[in-house]
């Protein structure tokens, strides 16, 4: 996730959505380039994609609402994921998660404060050997602890 | 001197990078010549990371490594875990679809080759497609994705349709809990998933594949993205594949984080960049899938085991297993486990041997509750049913299922009521939303569970009632199976949900 996200002029929509138009399936190709560049979809991509797909915006926002990964508001600066999925909880993924929101005072899907960081519940990374897992932007953590995730946030200015 | 050391996300997870920067700072501060070849993981995740030292007399194994540790090391000092072959975890097993993960550089083709990669697909370009799928339909290979379909069969039915334009589609979606094998094989074996696609092609007449692949696995994305890129340059993937067979491409696409997508039409329509929405059968995807065209849908380990398959030839590969269940399973051993990780195995072992001889029981050193076998979906499996087989029918017959074959396990400790309440709540959040038994029912199992929880006996019956009415009046198996896991802890620890043994049966 990049620190700085750059506001979307609609040259740069455009071009975004040109990239994948031709593709069969377009949508959410596009969707991920423009989450990945703005850290959301921005709402003055709409009218754009529904012109360039042939699409009412009525399907768009029922495509961008069903999928956990899409957001209309931008998150924190780093979004840390915590797995809630049953092989971490047999290693105690709930207790650790409950410290951790505890202490940053926010619930699931919240940003703390000082906008550093979004804490997103996942289901299961793939680490169900060496749970609890969590992953910080797109770096992934194994047999997460309260230190190792104190150091991470640390890291991410949380 | 050359070092070999895994680069999957669990070994990244355990802090690798730091042991793959120690290697090389040490090095170069002694002066010496070490080559770092990164490669896919042996799935031994309680040893990770793992690293293999050749110094010219074969490769011996260390681990789990820490920064610290790397001096020793290249002192030769380190004790060690001798060839990985010869840990007992990985002697017991038969390696046939993870063959080469954890042995090879994952992006070099050479070391594919070498290590009998593209044999399979030089067989399957001299045979006609009916002989093709006939090689699938006599291994026995049944999907690995959930379902168990015949393999064969389904490509047959695709190969017979209709149509100007047929797919491949790999479901990359490996949502369950507990499985890693698919993210697993990506990472370090991805070769062989795109030659098991380009067969698969072959046998039913498709130019075009994409991989369906989830977003919370980037390092799968990004290797797969590389793989399919040297595929193209080296003629594996293009206009004629390996210079003379037919045209067939590959397009990786990123899932947007929702499990039902793993439902095979729910994922057709998300490829297509419409609501993951399950889509009623028929039609079957077979005939009309991806974009109404006649597609195979089919999990990574499905197509990632069909290039062995035609190297070693079908009746190799049915000579494993028990019953209907031909070949090898990928066994996922994940939870609470003191050795975790891939073990992939002829059908057959019985469920208590993998989870108390080859797991060596929990990590905790508490005794073992119960087992969840097949993701989410599956049903907890108490030691009381550990003489289980480990093979589909025996499984149904058992009041379970093995699913994408990932293994959970819990100690002692585990709050039964609390799983099912999460299986509810699960089925809840991810719920597709086109069935009321699923969608509505879930969350009123949620408020149940909570009123047993509160100490209201009399709704247990409710939970009964509402979980046939799940199981009966739900279009997929994400509101239909739910009732697994909820009905199994209910049976086998009624105790926990107020209830005597005599009442829950
Ligand atoms: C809710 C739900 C989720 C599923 N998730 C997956 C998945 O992540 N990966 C997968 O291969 N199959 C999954 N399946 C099974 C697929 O629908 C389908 O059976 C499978 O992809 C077919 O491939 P196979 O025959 O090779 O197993 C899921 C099914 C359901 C109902
Ligand atoms: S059972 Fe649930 S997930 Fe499956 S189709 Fe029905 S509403 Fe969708
Ligand atoms: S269950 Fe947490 S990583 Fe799989």
């Amino acid at each position: 996730m990049p620190v700085a996200l750059p506001d979307a002029t609609e040259d740069e929509l455009r071009a975004i959505i040109a990239r994948h138009a031709d593709l069969e399936g377009a949508l959410l190709p596009i969707l991920h380039e423009l989450q990945e560049t703005y850290g959301h979809i921005p709402a003055a991509s709409a009218p754009l994609i529904c012109a360039a797909l042939n699409i009412s915006k009525a399907e768009l926002h029922g495509v961008i609402s069903f999928y956990h990964d899409f957001r209309d508001a931008p998150a924190g600066r780093h979004v840390l994921k915590l797995c809630r999925a049953e092989a971490c909880k047999a290693v105690g993924a709930d207790a650790l998660a409950e410290a951790l929101l505890r202490k940053l005072g926010i619930d699931w899907h919240g940003t703390t404060g000082d906008g550093a960081v979004t804490i997103e519940p996942v289901y299961c990374l793939g680490l169900c050997a060496c749970g609890p897992a969590a992953m910080l932007d797109e770096q992934v953590v194994g047999r997460a602890d309260a230190e190792k995730l104190d150091r991470l946030l640390a890291g991410a200015g949380a | 001197m050359k070092i070999y050391l895994s680069q999957d996300s669990a070994a990244k997870a355990l802090c690798a990078e730091d042991v793959a920067a120690a290697i090389r700072a040490e090095a170069a501060a002694r002066g010496i010549a070490v080559e770092l070849v990164r490669t896919g993981s042996y799935g031994m995740v309680w040893l990770e990371p793992l690293a293999e030292i050749d110094r010219g007399a074969g490769r011996e194994a260390f681990g789990p490594l820490t920064p610290e540790d790397v001096p020793a090391l290249l002192d030769g000092t380190l004790p060690g875990l001798g060839p990985v072959a010869e840990i007992p975890f990985f002697k017991r097993q038969t390696r046939l679809t993870f063959a080469r993960c954890g042995v090879i550089d994952p992006l070099s083709l050479d070391d594919y080759e070498a290590h009998g990669g593209l044999a399979g697909l030089r067989r399957a370009l001299d045979m006609s497609a009916p002989e093709i799928v006939a090689e699938v339909t006599s291994s026995g290979l049944r999907g690995r994705g959930g379902a168990g379909f015949p393999t064969g069969i389904k490509w047959d039915t695709v190969r017979k349709a209709q149509g100007d334009q047929k797919y491949i589609v790999c479901n990359a979606d490996e949502g369950d809990s507990g499985t890693f094998a698919d993210r697993m094989i990506m990472e370090g074996d991805p070769f062989s998933l795109i030659e098991g696609m380009v067969i698969a092609g072959l046998g039913v007449g498709a130019d075009k594949g994409y991989v369906y692949l989830r977003s919370e696995y980037p390092d799968a994305i990004a290797v797969m993205t590389r793989a399919v890129e040297l595929a193209r340059a080296a003629g594996l993937l293009g206009r004629a594949v390996l210079g003379c067979g037919p045209s067939f491409d590959i397009e990786i696409r990123k899932g947007a984080g929702a499990y039902v997508c793993g439902e095979e039409t729910s994922l057709l329509n998300s490829l297509e960049g419409k609501r993951g929405v399950v889509r009623a059968k028929p039609p079957l995807p077979a005939l009309e899938g991806l974009f109404g065209k006649p597609t195979v849908v089919n999990n990574v380990i499905s197509l990632a085991t069909v290039p062995v398959i035609f190297e070693r030839g079908a009746a190799h590969y049915a000579s494993f297993g028990i019953g209907r269940s031909r070949g090898t399973v990928t066994l996922q051993i994940a939870g609470n486990v003191a050795r975790g990780g891939l073990f992939e195995t002829g059908f057959g072992m019985r469920l208590g041997e993998v989870v108390e001889e080859i797991a060596g029981g929990t990590a905790s050193g508490r005794p073992v509750k119960a087992v969840q076998v097949g993701g989410p979906l599956g049903a907890y499996m108490p030691v009381s049913q550990f003489d289980t087989p480990l093979g589909y029918e025996e499984f149904d017959g058992a009041g379970g299922l093995i699913g994408h074959a990932g293994l959970v396990v819990f100690d002692d400790s585990a709050d039964m009521l609390g799983m099912a309440r999460f299986a509810m709540e699960f089925c809840a959040v991810e719920s597709c939303g086109k069935c009321t038994p699923c969608r509505i029912g879930a969350v009123r199992g949620v408020e149940t569970l909570d009123r047993i929880a509160a100490g209201d006996g009399a709704a247990v019956a409710l939970l009964h009632d509402l979980c046939a009415t799940m199981k009966d009046g739900s279009l997929c198996a994400l509101g239909g199976f739910t009732p697994y896991p909820v009905m199994s802890a209910l049976t086998h620890f009624p105790q926990e949900f107020g209830q005597s043994r005599e009442a829950a049966e």
